[in-house]
């Protein structure tokens, strides 16, 4: 009941008329943005960041507005995978393969429509999920002192290299690089500064937000001048969606599929660092094991197979938010940037948050099934409204993109010197891109590196230097184990899952 | 061109003793921090009440300029600013700490004219609920006994305020070797607070306004709170003055202008801000956000900043922070 009362004091935050019109552009964009190849979640909310800032929103509708373009771009994502077959982020990757056959039968509304519904039941069983465990995380939140948080931030390291990176050196060198970034600036154990050279600029260190618009946002436009008017992938056939009403039949026949994968996608979305990449593609496998093992109409175009994975990603997508909120680990990439965020309107997430923020955390929660409802509604009648989003040239969203980025960040800080760093990141991720090397191990980095360095001092402090303090307590050796095995288990399981996604896609778009 | 020249110089002519007896315009406010934090507060509430009170013409700029701690726009205000008759710049101590330390490079004190403290949020010495340690007596007690068997905790960094606060009382107590007093610097009063009612750490060091919450929940006891007397709304907490230890810790909100105005112009300011402060939207505000009147203007807040920053420049000293 304490449940029900405190997602009760959530709604009443929430239901206000202009967080509701947040959570409707939100969702609005959200879907525009999950459908346009090339950006996705993480791009998505790392535009929106500045644009929030420099309007001055709190912290509640600030977080509304990102969420639910994070939750509309997982349902935005699978409108190009259906009608293109380029999936629009990358957790819509294994919707191509169904849902463009479907299409191709002449079926894309009832494809489109069905995956709609898909999304919100994957969606909103993750909220209830996240409302119901998160709070239980937080018990435990008095017995986490410095050893307890230097274990717990190697959790998230130590998981990061896991199944969803391609090449595990590459990961490890982009969270070293996310760590000496972090390094910038002054040491709040001793208050000396480091690597800032007499900068002043950099007596602070630098922000996160700086590294996140750049690293995700202007790299894109990099990326677009690198291909500059090789954008032909216009398609006639967008806009004849047909029918967009799925039949009865063919939504009672997925309900099975509803449930199974909505229970992988949650799970795999609360595990630190696997996020809904891995929960579509766990969700449409074992769908598929079970369902048709000879492989007859999966691929083919079987409505399930378009259900799975849309479930799968959504349910992952609100599981991710679990461990952010409740232990600040983010399970995602875009749970990364969403971590940033809170960050920076000064709420740290963790174990504290739901004492201290309830308003804000129960809000959140209640604005995400709010945003469930409305991104339902629009997707289902408006999908050919969204459809059309295919069409607008790159050249037009492109200099958009950069243009929010430049008046965001110098909306924040004020600051020329920070837009020459964001231009600087843009670079990096631009390279960094070319070379394979995913980018959110530097978020994670940045993020997290200066937390863990500091936490690790402090249990020395306390300790007088004594090493064994770091397994000095049960929780702490639990958090260690957990840690090898996020660490080691990827290794021997991974493998057969990695060759597996490799071999059904080819293309894999920034973060999830 | 000449000609443009010449207007300007006329301009300024007419302007500058148009100020001194006119409501000055175009006035700008510059928080040398991110919105949100509590210097953009003060030039929000100083823009707001100046212009409610009608004590400006039109409204006051609030400007957002950040980094290096506030260190960019004190190097903005020295060396463009210099003489920019309707420019005020939010302080507190966390400006008088880094300048202390050398934090703002190649400039000190001197380099501009600080014109009003008008609040101060006095820090608390505080423990869990359940702690053994009484009052501050014994929680010195126990620190000379051992010094390294007590630890503290606080929101700022080594060398910020909270931790120079916990030093000020080591050295009023006679601690042989104040370096010996064992700080842990969290990123927030809030994440130090968790780490003291967890037990890892002893005692909090902060500001009241961290710990209230907390204390009226009964998780926390506050041992002593040091400000000159007993805070007015809350006045069951005692002092560390009435325990024996001569030791405040005031953290000041106040504003600084550049070096190179006019006195005739620092002196209109000062009678501006202290009409502000006297006003009731003014008071009404600070009541509300807990903070103390500490209100120094013109000379006393130049002589309070002077002093402020001589004594964090000792203190660091003595730990070795700076040479």
């Amino acid at each position: 009941m304490e449940f029900l009362s405190s997602l009760g004091v959530g709604f009443d935050a929430a239901l206000t008329f202009s967080n509701l019109g947040i959570a409707l552009l939100g969702a609005f964009l959200g879907t525009m943005m999950g459908a346009l190849p090339g950006l996705g979640p993480a791009n998505g909310v790392a535009i929106l960041i500045p644009i929030a800032f420099s309007i001055g929103l709190g912290p509640l509708p600030s977080l509304i507005l990102m969420t639910s373009v994070y939750y509309g771009a997982m349902y935005g994502g699978r409108i190009s995978s259906i009608l293109l077959n380029i999936p629009g982020d990358e957790p819509a990757m294994m919707t191509c393969l169904d849902g463009y056959p479907m299409a191709r039968k002449g079926m894309a509304g009832e494809a489109l429509s069905l995956s709609g519904i898909a999304s919100f039941i994957g969606a909103i069983a993750a909220t209830f999920g996240l409302a119901l465990l998160a709070p239980q995380l937080v018990k435990i939140a008095l017995l986490f002192g410095p050893a307890e948080y230097f274990a717990l931030f190697t959790i998230a390291f130590a998981t990061l290299g896991g199944i969803s990176s391609t090449n595990q050196a590459k990961a490890a060198f982009a969270a070293a690089f996310g760590l000496a970034i972090a390094m910038i600036g002054v040491d709040t154990q001793t208050g000396v500064q480091r690597f800032t050279f007499g900068e002043v600029h950099l007596f602070d260190g630098i922000d996160f937000l700086i590294a996140i618009v750049g690293l995700f946002a202007l790299s894109e436009v990099f990326v677009f001048l690198e291909h500059r008017g090789s954008d032909a992938n216009k398609d006639e056939s967008i806009g004849k969606i047909g029918r967009i009403v799925a039949p009865w039949s063919m939504i009672r026949s997925c309900i099975p599929t509803f449930g199974r994968s909505t229970i992988i996608g949650f799970l795999s979305g609360v595990l630190p660092g696997a996020g809904a990449s891995l929960g579509s593609f766990l969700s449409y496998s074992v769908e598929k094991q079970i369902v048709d093992p000879s492989g007859k109409t999966f691929g083919k175009g079987d409505p399930r197979g378009v259900a799975a994975p849309e479930v799968g990603n959504n349910a992952a997508a609100g599981g991710a938010l679990v461990p952010m909120l409740a232990l600040g680990v983010p399970g995602s990439g875009t749970t990364a940037v969403l971590l940033a965020v809170l960050l920076s309107l000064n709420i740290t997430p963790g174990p504290l948050l739901f004492s201290q923020n309830p308003d804000v955390v129960w809000g959140l929660i209640a604005a995400l099934f709010i945003a469930n409802v409305m991104l339902l509604i629009l997707n289902i009648p408006l999908v050919g409204l969204f459809s059309r989003v295919l069409l607008v040239p790159v050249h037009i969203l492109m200099p958009l993109v950069a243009m929010v980025s430049f008046v965001g960040i110098y909306g924040i800080s004020g600051s020329s010197f920070d837009l020459i760093l964001m231009v600087l990141f843009g670079v990096v991720g631009w390279l960094f891109r070319k070379l394979d090397i995913p980018l959110v191990p530097i978020i994670l980095g940045i993020l997290l590196g200066n937390e863990m360095e500091v936490n690790l001092r402090r249990a020395m402090t306390l300790s007088d230097g004594d090493w064994l303090t770091l397994v000095g307590s049960p929780l702490a050796i639990t958090l260690w184990v957990l840690a090898i095995i996020g660490f080691v288990a990827p290794m021997v399981f991974g493998r057969k899952v990695k060759k597996a996604i490799a071999e059904e896609s080819d293309e894999i778009a920034v973060g999830d | 061109m000449y000609r443009t020249f010449g207007a300007a110089i006329l301009a300024a002519v007419v302007a500058v003793p148009a100020f001194a007896q006119d409501k000055p315009s175009n006035t700008e406010c510059i928080a040398p921090a991110a919105p949100g934090g509590g210097w953009d507060f003060i030039c929000r509430t100083v823009a707001k009440v100046l212009r409610n009170e009608d004590l400006i013409d039109g409204t006051m700029q609030v400007t957002n300029m950040t980094g290096g701690g506030g260190g960019v726009a004190y190097a903005h205000v020295v060396s463009k600013r210099n003489e920019d008759e309707k420019l005020l710049i939010a302080a507190s101590n966390g400006t008088t700490t880094r300048l202390a330390q050398g934090a703002f490079p190649g400039a000190d004190e001197d380099d501009v004219r600080w014109l009003a403290s008008f609040g101060a949020e006095y820090g608390v010495i505080a423990v869990a609920a359940d702690s053994e340690i009484d009052d501050l007596p014994e929680l010195v007690e126990k620190m000379k006994a051992d010094p390294r068997s007590v630890s503290f905790a606080g929101g700022s960094a080594v060398g910020g305020y909270d931790h120079l606060k916990i030093l000020k009382l080591a050295k009023v107590a006679e601690l042989e070797d104040v370096r010996q007093v064992k700080y842990v610097a969290f990123s927030g009063g809030g994440e130090a607070m968790t780490q003291v009612l967890g037990g890892s750490i002893t005692a909090f060091s902060g500001d009241f306004s961290e710990v209230r919450g907390f204390v009226e929940a009964g998780d926390i006891r506050i041992v002593a709170v040091l400000s000159p007397e007993r805070l007015a709304q809350f006045d069951q907490y005692p002092t560390a003055i009435e325990q024996g230890y001569d030791v405040t810790g005031p953290n000041w909100r106040g504003l600084y202008v550049p070096k190179g105005i006019s006195d005739e112009t620092y002196e209109s300011w000062n009678q501006m801000i202290q009409k502000m402060v006297a006003s009731e939207e003014f008071q009404k505000i600070r009541a509300d956000q807990g903070i103390e009147p500490l209100d120094l203007f013109g000379a006393d807040a130049e002589e309070f900043v002077k002093e402020n920053v001589a004594e964090i420049r000792a203190l660091s000293k003595e730990i070795g922070l700076i040479q």
